[in-house]
């Protein structure tokens, strides 16, 4: 397209012309510096071409200060601010943005896809080094009930809930860079804005149930002395015995306490950018994004760990919390604690298959032995 | 290649609002929405001060570097469009934008975004057909060879709009005019040589 302008104007010189052009580089600055370039070269005057620059010097009104500019870019408004857009809550210049930019594609999408990565390959190194941890022991055939039917509901929604949010965040972050290329406008069309529904959507259901899990199996996650000594030992990694754990060990534990702030923030951070209707300030959503990010990124990568450990990297886990029945042996070197608590109640399977039929209700109203 | 810009000029601007009002109509824009602000600074005082706000159509723009969707894009001529149909009502952009220029529509229950609407320097955007455009983005005045309404329809030429390169050369011969001692160069020894502090109207 050629040039369009209201005026014509005579070339001037070169010199000029970079440093104006240099100007628009820096675009979003680009309001204040010229009309900064217009107050700084001021004792400014009304902006009309009077026939007398002596007079128009001494007469016109003062030209915009730099102060005022200092204000606008402080993101100040004061009491004799206006806005002629209804209802509207914004300043001048909204500076806090580019931070926010660069915080947020600078830092944090470049070092949670470091996170999340790091951690699928410091899992794949384990599980190809070390390899499963198998029972040491031959299994007994004889079962402790460990959840029941309603924990082993409330943690599978939860569990898919999470993943769901997780995969449409990492989508929402750095799925431009893979999908929309590979499939195409249509199709990513579909999925981002997909993804963003269920995300907005399934966000608060995930908060409530979460809070529920997080109350429900508080009375299991109080630390205790000997998960400091679990920690020293790393869970059993150095050494050649599993260190003491009750119902829950200290790894455990530390996953419900990190859910239970990090987590709990991550949902308070959703809501504040989930709702926009209740007047918060883009400000306040810039903060409660990056905060949101960062607290869902690092979940994510742990919850990796959690979902290696409770599937392939642990023999015997799984059970547990798709029947709600583990093994005597697991419970024994896993949960050495707990087990000596509940140990009398072991079952056969012939023996948890006749309770079943016997009280059609027996498995759903058991409530965990502890 | 023109690379588009709008500048105010805040030492003309009076605050009229005429630019909003010729957008609005320009565009059809929707209920509740408005692409181009006046904000006044001071109001009331003896340094109040107006300044007309919309997009600026960034080269380095926030909006498209945030979006999670990637629906932005510049045109030739340096306009920053977006598509509504990959839109996704984040308001990503309007954290970033320096200037408070995305706005949404908000019609649907818990407060969820519609599609951004934002100025595009009446140039339209994408779509299959004009009527479809018109529906969506409002008019296209680009293509028509015209420039954006607003600045058309400015009363004191307070706001431009147009090549960059145009909008700088204009802005500077006002400074010339308004009298500054070295016409604008800031001591650029230059000054002198193309004698750019000569001023027209005194010449008669």
């Amino acid at each position: 397209m050629t040039t369009m302008t209201t005026t014509t104007m005579t070339p001037e010189a070169p010199a000029l012309a970079f440093w104006v052009r240099a100007f628009f580089q820096r675009c979003w600055r680009i309001g204040i510096l010229l009309l900064l370039l217009a107050a700084s070269l001021g004792m400014s005057q009304l902006a009309v071409a009077q026939a007398d620059t002596d007079h128009e010097m001494v007469t016109a009104a003062p030209g915009i200060s730099a102060d005022q500019w200092r204000q606008v870019r402080s993101g100040e408004t004061g009491p004799n601010y206006r806005d002629s857009r209804f209802d509207s809550n914004y300043n001048l210049i909204n500076s806090s943005g580019e931070t926010w930019r660069q915080i947020r594609n600078r830092w944090v999408s470049p070092f949670g896809l470091i996170a999340i990565g790091g951690m699928i390959v410091v899992i794949a190194l384990f599980y190809f080094m070390v390899g499963r941890k198998h029972l040491d022991e031959p299994r007994t055939g004889r079962k402790l009930f460990r959840w029941s039917l309603l924990m082993r509901s409330l943690h599978w929604t939860v569990a898919t809930l999470f993943i769901t949010l997780a995969l449409t965040g990492l989508n929402l972050l750095f799925g431009k860079f893979v999908f929309r290329t590979l499939f195409g406008d249509a199709v990513w069309a579909w999925m981002i804005s997909a993804s963003k529904v269920l995300h907005n959507y399934l966000g608060p259901i995930f908060g409530v149930l979460l809070v529920v899990l997080l109350i429900s199996l508080l009375k299991d996650n109080i630390p205790k002395k000997h998960d400091w000594v679990w920690f020293k030992k790393a869970g059993g990694l150095t050494g050649k015995h599993h260190p003491d754990a009750g119902f829950a060990n200290g790894g455990e534990k530390a996953w419900y306490w990190l859910l239970a702030t990090a987590g709990l923030v991550v949902i308070a951070s959703g809501f504040v950018l989930d709702f926009p209707n209740y007047g918060q300030g883009r400000d306040t959503m810039q903060w409660a994004n990056i905060i949101h990010a960062v607290g869902a990124l690092g979940l994510t990568a742990v919850a990796l760990g959690h979902i290696y450990i409770g599937t392939v990297g642990t023999e015997g886990s799984l059970e547990g919390m798709t029947t709600g029945y583990v093994d005597e042996t697991w419970a024994k070197e896993h949960h050495n604690l707990w087990y000596e608590e509940v140990k009398d109640t072991a079952m056969s399977e012939e023996e948890i298959a006749a309770q079943k039929t016997g009280s059609s209700s027996g498995d759903v109203s058991a409530t965990k032995p502890s | 290649m023109a690379q588009m810009k709008f500048m105010c000029d805040a030492e003309r601007c009076i605050e009229c609002n005429g630019c909003v009002t010729a957008c609005k109509n320009a565009n059809d824009v929707e209920w509740g929405i408005q692409r181009r602000r006046v904000v006044t600074l001071n109001d009331g005082e003896a340094d109040e001060m107006s300044i007309s706000v919309a997009c600026m159509h960034c080269d380095d723009a926030p909006c498209m570097a945030v979006c999670p969707t990637d629906c932005f894009y510049k045109t030739d001529d340096g306009i920053v469009l977006h598509d509504k149909d990959l839109c996704i009502g984040c308001g990503y952009c309007l954290y970033a934008c320096p200037f408070g220029a995305p706005q949404f529509p908000q019609q649907n229950a818990f407060g969820e975004r519609g599609k951004m609407d934002k100025c595009t320097f009446c140039a339209g955007g994408p779509a299959e057909s004009k009527e479809e455009e018109y529906e969506k983005y409002g008019s296209n005045r680009i293509a028509e060879g015209k420039l954006p309404l607003c600045a058309e329809m400015c009363s004191t030429k307070a706001l431009l709009a147009g090549d960059a390169q145009d909008v700088a050369d204009i802005f500077r011969q006002r400074v010339v005019h308004r009298g500054h001692k070295d016409g604008a160069w800031s001591n650029n020894p230059q000054a002198s040589t193309d004698n750019l502090a000569y001023d027209a109207a005194r010449k008669g």
